[in-house]
């Protein structure tokens, strides 16, 4: 609350100077319009820029090392009991202090360091705040001052003004690249932590996956098994049920509807068709567990076969369901940028168009096709919400589509919901496949992109 | 005779050909008609299990707000009224209407047919008034799930069929409603309550609050972000190594699975930042990401198309190249770009994964104040009451399915809409 105050203070400073500057450069105007460089609104925003920005980086610049700044100063506060706990009970204590400090309800605490240290840590967060809130305004006042005090009727206001939103559009664009870095940083740094204590072979090779460390060193079965080919082999099961699933009905409706369909029919079944590509995943999950799974036992036992209500073959057809417009509209888009000119040379050779369709449009279609493909696969192994409602999460090492599965992102979720000690290889373990995860997604990702890509400037 | 029997066969071949033709012409009819008979079998059946979430049965009972058992002390003290025992004047209440429970067993189970929640609303009404205390009332309580199961006909009657009511509790149930005190009435509490283990009070409002701040962090980033790397992209990078790179990056973070950005989030926001765990804050920091590139490519597409002679003529009557952008093309793009950033907030909105990351899948009773307060998510509410085990929360997880369902839809006939008003074509 308090920090929208300072916010919205801030952004009325502006707007006022903004106004004072644009009249101060109106009544230089009047007195010699043709000396003055830029329209008077540059002024303006000249002099809200030096009035807002300055400001807005401090306040920024502050709070990204605010917390570690009081949490070294709360740590150095505490009593030398406290401070020789080890590293992962000092960060649950200072993860509890800041949850009291937050709540400001000591009521709960679980200890008077506790509860000292959070009444600390309250009276530093407020002084922090004040602090920060005293220099940003005085930084406004200065440089709005400042800014005022440079107009003239030779200062470049445009151009300055251009030059700051120039660099604004700079930064924002390299803000992907910044979160590919944060992607591959965060994931990397977990995941060597993981491998320090699981080698990798044993981690990509392994064939028994449990996670589940003890709680005490000397229990049975204390350290878990780290073996992901389980999670391999299940991810790859289920993608592989989706795509037989959404590859032919996907492409077979794309072929319909671009070479046969009338307009009018078209415009209709389109939306309609694309409509299960917006449907929430989470609601595909619930209707796998309602409906078809359920659907699929009771089918299974009145022909003798023993299906999971948890089995691959659920999962794997609701996801293929889920992926038919992925494949359906890319597939649509290549087929209707393959040229008529072939088509009518076929035509005019005395093929019917399925002929035509079969023996030269999908041919020429194919590397968008296959492009389309590889980007339905990397959906259907990145899914997350499906398979965490409707799949299994013991991992069984097994091809038999009726046997329940477990895959990658089942096991992150199951890892990271819920209460983590982040030193854990349990917790770890998570990142690692997350890792597997992202490059994965990114080789297909590369690959389809590019063969996308080189099909476009073949037709272009 | 020769030629004959060669135009029989190719007589013969041209059927067969004819006969692929039709046949070809059928497979994509029939993947069609798969596709969309999918749709509907999906949409059916959520809505089959879900309409009747969207009421409540309730019983119309006469309280006796009495002095004695509310505030003994009778100095109508906030405190004391807000913490009285009115579950007592609810049981009393029904006790007087069924005299015959009188021992234990049987009371108890007559207290188990009302809802655990109703003395919640008796004290609503008597906190905003307290001067009722000493009168009657007459009011619409909850019952309980298990009691609203029954009455909606998702349950049996018979115990062997999975009825959990003796002949004793069904005799009581069939009397309220021979009388006419025992209705089903408009389910407020799915829209104005938080989350609840009682289904009969478990409601959406703390979600939809959670989801709405979520998206207002969201918009309020992806939105000038996006468009401002547009801008750049389109309107002043020449096309380099750096560009290059650029774009790659954009078109890849558009296929990554959503839940790697969980796990950034995870990573960066939360252990890093240290910003508050399961708020909308954070939600909305990654709701961001991964609305992003839909926004931006979707924004490119829409600067793209606006003619360049456009721009050549600001250019020529004097414009700088940032005020060729702000008052000619963008204005234009306008359009397009507002519907890119819609249908990428209607993909923020049924985003899960990444949120079940960032720890957004508490059980949270209250509605959130503000962004930094701990909230989930309508599609997270969805993937919880799922995972429910009882019959009333299936019934709940589709209403909230429905309830979402048209939030998007809303979103994109709003799109769809944008699109064909305002969008111009040269």
């Amino acid at each position: 609350m308090q920090f929208l105050t300072l916010v919205a203070v801030l952004a009325l400073m502006s707007a006022a100077v903004y106004r004072m500057g644009r009249g101060r450069a109106q009544a230089l105007a009047v007195t010699g319009v043709h000396r003055l460089h830029s329209l008077p609104s540059y002024y303006g925003y000249y002099v809200a820029l030096w009035c807002g920005l300055p400001a807005v980086l401090l306040i920024a610049g502050w709070l990204s090392c605010e917390p570690y700044i009081l949490r070294a100063l709360v740590v150095g506060a505490l009593p030398p009991e406290a401070k020789a706990l080890p590293a992962a009970r000092l960060s649950l204590l200072m993860n509890e202090v800041r949850q009291l400090a937050a709540s400001g309800d000591f009521r709960f605490s679980s200890s008077p360091i506790a509860t000292a240290a959070a009444e600390q840590y309250r009276v530093l967060r407020a002084n922090s705040f004040g602090a920060m809130a005293v220099i940003a305004l005085s930084l406004a006042i200065v440089g709005g001052f400042y800014g005022m005090r440079s107009i003239s009727p030779k200062l470049r206001a445009r151009n300055r003004v251009e030059a700051a939103v120039k660099v604004f559009l700079v930064a924002s664009s390299t803000l992907a690249i910044f979160t590919t870095i944060g992607i591959v940083l965060s994931l990397l740094f977990e995941s060597l932590l993981f491998f320090d204590k699981i080698p990798l072979t044993q981690f990509l090779f392994g064939l028994d996956w449990s996670p589940q460390t003890a709680m005490r060193a000397d229990q049975v079965g204390a350290s878990g098994s780290f073996g992901a080919v389980p999670l391999f082999t299940g991810t790859l099961l289920i993608s592989v049920i989706a795509m037989l699933v959404a590859v032919p009905i996907g492409l077979l409706s794309a072929i319909y509807m671009a070479e046969y369909a009338n307009p009018r029919f078209r415009s209709v079944a389109k939306p309609l068709l694309e409509m299960l590509a917006g449907i929430p995943t989470v609601v595909y999950g619930f209707f796998a567990v309602l409906a078809v799974a359920p659907f699929l036992r009771n089918l299974g036992q009145s022909i003798g076969i023993p299906i999971a209500s948890e089995s691959a073959l659920a999962t794997g057809l609701v996801m293929g369901v889920m992926i038919i417009p992925f494949i359906s509209s890319l597939s649509d888009d290549v087929i209707s940028a393959v040229p008529d000119s072939l088509r009518h040379g076929a035509y005019g050779l005395g093929a019917t168009r399925s002929e035509t369709i079969r023996q030269v449009v999908i041919p020429a279609a194919l590397p968008g096709i296959i492009g389309g493909i590889l980007l339905a696969v990397s959906r259907a192994i990145g899914e997350t919400m499906i398979v965490v409602m409707a799949a299994g999460l013991s991992a069984h090492l097994t091809a038999n589509p009726f046997a329940s599965v477990t895959t990658v992102t089942v096991q992150i979720v199951s890892l990271l919901v819920g209460d983590q000690e982040f030193d854990s290889p349990k917790t770890l373990s998570a990142f690692a496949l997350g890792l597997v995860l992202f490059l994965v997604t990114l080789a297909l990702n590369v690959v389809a992109l590019h063969v996308v890509r080189k099909y476009r400037e073949k037709y272009d | 005779m020769r030629s004959s029997a060669n135009a029989d066969r190719v007589a013969a071949r041209l059927r067969r050909r004819y006969a692929a033709e039709k046949r070809f012409r059928a497979y994509g009819v029939a993947a069609i008609i798969i596709a969309l008979g999918f749709l509907t079998v999906l949409l059916a059946s959520i809505i089959a299990d879900g309409y009747t979430a969207f009421v409540q049965t309730e019983v119309r009972l006469s309280l006796d707000l009495d002095p004695s058992v509310i505030d003994p002390s009778g100095k109508r003290d906030r405190a004391d009224l807000s913490s009285a025992d009115y579950a007592a004047v609810v049981h009393n209440a029904l006790l007087a209407r069924f005299p015959e429970a009188s021992d234990r067993a049987a009371r108890r189970r007559l207290f188990r047919l009302i809802s655990q929640g109703a003395d919640l609303e008796v004290r609503k009404l008597v906190l905003a008034d307290p001067s009722i205390i000493g009168s009657r009332r007459e009011m619409w309580l909850p019952m309980a799930a298990s009691v609203d199961q029954l009455i909606k006909g998702n349950m049996a009657r018979a115990p062997e069929k999975g009825g959990q009511f003796s002949e004793r509790e069904l005799a009581w149930i069939d009397a309220l409603q021979a009388d006419g005190s025992l209705k089903t009435r408009f389910n407020k509490w799915l829209f104005t309550g938080g989350d609840s283990r009682q289904p009969e009070l478990a409601g959406l409002w703390g979600a939809v609050v959670g989801s709405f701040y979520s998206l207002l962090v969201t918009l309020a980033l992806s939105f000038p972000l996006g468009v401002a790397t547009a801008v750049y992209l389109e309107e002043f990078a020449s096309r380099n190594r750096w560009t290059d790179l650029i774009e790659v990056n954009i078109n890849n973070l558009a296929a990554v699975p959503s839940i790697v950005f969980g796990l950034l989030g995870l990573e960066i926001f939360l252990n890093v930042f240290e910003l508050p765990r399961s708020s909308p804050l954070v939600g909305g920091l990654v709701l961001t990401l991964v609305s992003l590139p839909t926004i931006i490519i979707a924004a490119r597409v829409s600067l793209k198309a606006v003619p360049p002679w456009i721009r050549e003529a600001a250019l020529g009557l004097g414009a700088s190249r940032l005020q060729m952008v702000t008052h000619h093309v963008l204005p234009l793009a306008m359009p397009g770009i507002l519907t890119g950033t819609i249908i990428g907030m209607a993909r923020a909105i049924g985003e899960t994964a990444p949120l079940l990351m960032i720890g957004m899948v508490a059980f949270i009773v209250d509605v959130p104040a503000t962004p930094l307060d701990p909230a989930t998510a309508l599609p997270v509410q969805v993937y919880l009451w799922a995972a429910s085990p009882e019959r009333a929360f299936i019934e709940r997880t589709s209403a909230a399915i429905l309830v979402l369902l048209c939030f998007l839809a809303a979103m994109n006939a709003t799109a769809i809409y944008l699109r064909k008003h305002f969008e111009r074509r040269w």
